[in-house]
């Protein structure tokens, strides 16, 4: 099976949808001309022509609201923010207008559009480029959320979103952009909602997303390595919809749970899944519940100091190492 | 208006002639004494549908609750604005607006039995109680809402006309707003869109003086629609109290987006008589002798009827059974809205999503509601 990178499991998902609806548009800033401010969209301009692959002023919105009028009469727009942090500047098209008109219209009208771009920190541009509203957006009844961690899911969860007949948020990351992942050439499509096992264990569930995946996987090595621990390791993949159910199965199969995030702490995606697994199985728990996120503090610029504001490997050895005491 | 291209730059010159007699120019003359008609009736039927929900509003249901809750933003004053435009419309030409939405609801051809429904909060109404007031819908009459957040729905407005374009429609999108949208930013993002990628949208500013109890003179800088300049779009302004006028004016300006796939800015000048909402005090920001003099000399319904009256087209005798057929239907809405059920708890969680309410086509998995 080939190996792509994140980047360029996006950019075939954008290109197979194009290519399969004549609807489908991807539009935002610097995405056409300039190949994408990530060169997620690279090439993809060439291919589909300035009708499909559109270049927007910096503008949010004006452009993320025009995307929403678009999708009532039936255009399915792909938008891109450069960075999920700009959402701040277009939230009253975000949330007031697509998360509500379905339903203030009683159900008249759908808003099919789909908005994509990073959503993390760890890359030192401080505290205004560096938001994860995961947590702010699934707030929404109306919306959907999506945080992929790898190039697979990626891919077969944006095919999925854009083919959605709902406003879907699709929050991807910088830093996952260049990491290569067995990617099939064959089409395939990940519903949403569907949560992945990305690591069996026994001892301990860890409950997360993202690219605190790849942070929980690497801890999870050291921690039966070092301290023969068996760690589970659950991506949810998708926010909301949210596949419970398979977290239920784990948490009653190992008995513990820790959530990792890059969250802050306060009213997180962590927050709610605690609420729910000791509403639901708090019978089968040995402890309480640990949750491990970004330090609570705006994203700080010191580099080296970042890195340590956010989960990583270290910070997940030492939580679970907590949570198994 | 040196700079700014386009047949409508005479626009301001010719409004200012009071002489001008707007029922004969060619989109006016056109009409039949049917159609003239129809354009008085719609207004006179927004007018009493407006005053028998205010009255609803105003008093008590059977069980001593309230009818209607929340707001109530009455448009009488302004109805040759919505009704002048949205007789234009053609089969791919759409509307949107903000939150003083009843008379645009009405002139796209909305049933005032469903209307008077949804301020009820019944589920018979258009949005199955759902939306309220400031958001009534109708995609089968081209509408769009019904929008709460002032200048929130103009770039809707300019998406619908992207849509067009890019499924080569010839039509053209209104965008109505207030005269106090113009301040917010989400509007000039969408001008400087509609322009830079040539959509035909008409943005519509309605300028009934007072953005809530703020005046022009305290709130806006300049002309409100010659800010569409610094966008190089044409704009016009006309006298809103005449639907002819309004007409005349913004067959102009959708020509221009239809033809010309161009944006364009108009600024009718209207006035509301009563408060923002209903329920705001209206004697801090203006005088009753003020409302009082454009009710008696500027109101659109009499200046419409006085020229039907001149014309010939209706007596006094026809023009009175007009305004009894409104009132019976208002009264008809109003009984209706009583007489209908609320929706259910049942229904809360019903339109959320398209998915939810498809569970057989439903493609995703897990969890979409939370309690």
């Amino acid at each position: 099976m080939p190996q792509i990178t994140y980047r360029e499991a996006i950019r075939h998902a954008l290109a197979e949808e194009l290519t399969r609806d004549p609807n489908v548009v991807v539009m935002g800033e610097e995405v056409a001309q300039f190949n994408g401010a990530y060169k997620v969209t690279d090439g993809l301009l060439a291919t589909f022509g300035p009708t499909r692959i559109v270049d927007t002023p910096i503008s949010e919105a004006g452009f993320i609201g025009l995307g929403v009028g678009a999708s009532m009469l039936g255009i399915r727009p792909v938008m891109e923010l450069m960075f999920w942090s700009f959402y701040s500047v277009a939230f009253d098209q975000i949330l007031n207008n697509a998360a509500n008109v379905r339903y203030m219209s009683g159900g008249q009208i759908n808003c099919p559009i789909v908005i994509r771009g990073p959503a993390n920190g760890g890359t030192s541009v401080g505290a205004t480029h560096s938001h994860t509203p995961e947590n702010v957006l699934a707030n929404h009844p109306g919306v959907k959320v999506v945080v992929p961690a790898t190039a697979y899911d990626a891919k077969g969860l944006l095919k999925s979103a854009i083919r959605d007949n709902d406003p879907v948020f699709f929050l991807e990351n910088t830093i996952l952009y260049g990491d290569k992942g067995e990617v099939p050439e064959a089409e395939y499509v990940i519903p949403l909602g569907k949560a992945d096992v990305k690591r069996v264990g026994t001892d301990l569930t860890i409950v997360t997303y993202g690219r605190c995946v790849i942070h929980s996987l690497k801890a999870a090595e050291v921690l039966a390595k070092d301290h023969g621990i068996s760690v589970e390791v659950v991506d949810l993949r998708t926010i909301r919809p949210l596949d419970f159910d398979t977290v239920l199965a784990s948490v009653k199969k190992t008995n513990r749970v820790l959530i990792v995030e890059e969250q802050k702490p306060f009213a997180s995606v962590g927050t709610q899944l605690a609420y729910m697994i000791q509403r639901e199985a708090f019978d089968d728990l040995d402890g309480p519940i640990h949750r491990l996120a970004t330090i609570d503090a705006p994203a700080i610029y010191s580099p080296p100091v970042e890195t340590e504001q956010l989960p990583n490997p270290g910070r997940v050895i030492k939580a679970v190492l907590a949570a198994m005491a | 208006m040196s700079k700014k291209p386009s047949a409508i730059a005479d626009t301001k010159a010719e409004s200012a002639v009071k002489a001008t007699d707007y029922a004969l120019a060619p989109i006016n003359a056109a009409l039949s004494s049917t159609q003239r008609i129809e354009l008085y009736r719609t207004m006179i039927r927004i007018r009493r549908f407006e005053e028998r929900s205010l009255r609803a509003y105003q008093g008590k249901n059977p069980s001593g609750g309230t009818n209607i809750g929340g707001f109530l933003h009455l448009y009488i004053g302004q109805e040759a604005v919505a009704v002048g435009c949205c007789s234009l419309m053609g089969k791919n030409d759409h509307v949107i607006t903000a939150y003083r939405d009843h008379g645009h609801a009405i002139a796209v051809g909305m049933d005032t039995k469903p209307l008077m429904a949804e301020l009820y909060g019944k589920i018979t109404g258009c949005s199955k109680g759902k939306g309220g007031s400031m958001h009534y819908f109708a995609p089968d009459k081209n509408f769009w809402g019904g929008h709460g957040i002032v200048g929130g729905q103009v770039p809707l407005g300019t998406g619908l006309a992207y849509a067009l374009k890019y499924q080569g429609k010839k039509g053209a999108a209104m965008a109505f707003m207030g005269d106090g949208a113009v301040n917010q930013g989400a509007v000039h993002e969408a001008y400087n869109l509609a322009s830079l990628w040539n959509l035909p949208v008409v943005f519509v500013i309605e300028n009934n003086g007072y953005s809530m109890g703020t005046s022009q003179a305290r709130s806006s800088a300049g002309q409100l629609a010659k800010r569409a300049e610094g966008y190089d779009m044409a704009w016009g302004q006309c006298d809103g109290h005449d639907v002819y006028e309004v007409r005349a004016l913004m067959d102009k300006h959708l020509t221009l987006a239809r033809e010309q796939s161009r944006p364009s800015t108009v600024e009718i000048d209207t006035y509301r008589y009563r408060g923002h909402s209903v329920a705001d005090p209206d004697n801090t920001y203006r005088t009753k002798a003020e409302i009082e003099e454009y009710r008696n000399k500027k109101d659109p319904i009499q200046v419409s009827l006085h020229k039907l009256l001149a014309e010939g087209v209706l007596t006094e005798a026809s023009a009175d059974k007009i305004d009894a057929e409104a009132r019976a239907e208002a009264e008809s809405a109003a009984d209706f809205a009583d007489a209908s059920p609320y929706p259910t708890p049942d229904d809360i969680q019903k339109d959320v999503y398209w998915e939810s309410d498809h569970p057989a086509e439903r493609k995703s998995e897990g969890r979409l509601f939370f309690d």
